[in-house]
């Protein structure tokens, strides 16, 4: 069994590191001022959005034992925080920890 | 070597207190805890967030291990969710690209390439001096990277102490405080349009092939937020 998780902690490691290198060799040819950065720029965005969202959406691990209302309310009342605070972090992000648990019960 | 002072100046970048490092310590501690729950010891978790440091990355591997998923697929499921550090590299290294600077710098601290201190990185850059970011964002990497070793441990031996609503909780701040983060960078069309459509379709293509929905998703948010951005300008 030992052997086996070392063996997937490598495998995994190596899987994240591939893109992260991959990314470095092509940044050599890439300008700062050029399109190809800005259309890169739009996909680092999207792709972690799309990423957020689907772990908000589909989760996997602790987060599915909330129900889906439960975790869409969370996400939608944390917005209105970070807006009502003037954009502040740490009061939407407080509130959701906090709140999760609470709501889950009824919802 | 690595100057100092931009190393400091960066490393001392996650102490703000509405610091990324609060969000992602958290989110490491549920998965010390994870790990802990499908049997790893010690120091297999602190030596798997070492390497991984991708929260994804973790995530899939401890599922698939639970499910005794085969190394190739192992290797397939993490790559695809993590795809995202690609597009990340790239929009982020052509910032900090010196010639005076040694390339190992550039090989070694792609490593530290995460939501976190990408996000730290995009918003501060412009105050340092191209041929010194390099040093300033391993600074970054390493605070980031060390709180996410430190949690690791922490959430390791808090395990047999955390109940499923605090797992609930630590596990939903990550994505709540990068969502409130990704919103808070929208200050342009392209960056607008890119975090809004991706969020719409990242779900969306899940419904088609769960594997391929972050990339696909991204790939074709991305697209079109930069085509409309760009139609926009002109």
């Amino acid at each position: 069994m030992s052997i086996n998780i070392i063996l997937s902690i490598l495998v995994t490691s190596l899987a994240t590191y591939v893109s992260r290198f991959l990314g470095v060799l092509s940044s050599v040819r890439i300008k700062e001022e050029s399109k190809v950065f800005r259309w890169f720029n739009c996909l680092a965005y999207a792709t972690l959005a799309a990423l957020i969202a689907r772990t908000i959406v589909f989760p996997v691990g602790t987060l599915s034992d909330a129900s889906y209302l439960s975790r869409v309310l969370v996400v939608l009342i944390s917005l209105g925080i970070f807006f009502i605070t003037k954009k502040n972090f740490v009061y939407p992000t407080i509130f959701s920890a906090i709140s999760i648990g609470m709501i889950n019960n009824y919802f | 070597m690595i100057k100092k002072e931009f190393f400091f100046k960066g490393y001392k970048s996650i102490l703000k207190p509405d610091s990324p490092a609060i969000a992602l310590g958290c989110c490491f501690i549920a998965i010390g805890a994870l790990l802990k729950n499908i049997g790893f010891n010690i120091q297999e978790s602190i030596f798997s967030t070492m390497i991984i440091y991708a929260l994804p990355g973790s995530l899939v591997m401890a599922e698939s291990i639970l499910i005794g998923a085969s190394l190739l697929s192992i290797f397939i499921a993490v790559w695809f969710v993590n795809a995202r550090l690609y597009p990340m590299a790239v929009s982020l290294f052509p910032l900090m690209m010196d010639k005076s600077q040694p390339k190992w710098k550039y090989y070694l601290s792609c490593h530290f390439i995460a939501v976190s201190a990408w996000l730290i990185m995009k918003s501060n850059y412009e105050t340092i001096e191209k041929k010194d970011r390099v040093d300033f964002w391993i600074g970054i990497g390493s605070a980031t990277w060390s709180v996410a070793v430190l949690a690791t441990i922490i959430g390791f031996y808090l395990s047999d102490y955390l109940n499923k609503d605090m797992l609930m909780g630590l596990a939903i701040l990550n994505p709540i405080y990068f969502t409130c983060m990704m919103v808070g960078a929208m200050k342009n069309i392209q960056v607008s349009l890119s975090v809004i459509l991706g969020s719409i379709l990242g779900p969306v293509f899940y419904f088609f092939s769960p594997e391929w929905s972050i990339l696909l998703g991204g790939l074709v948010a991305g697209t079109v937020a930069y085509y409309f951005g760009e139609k926009d300008v002109n």
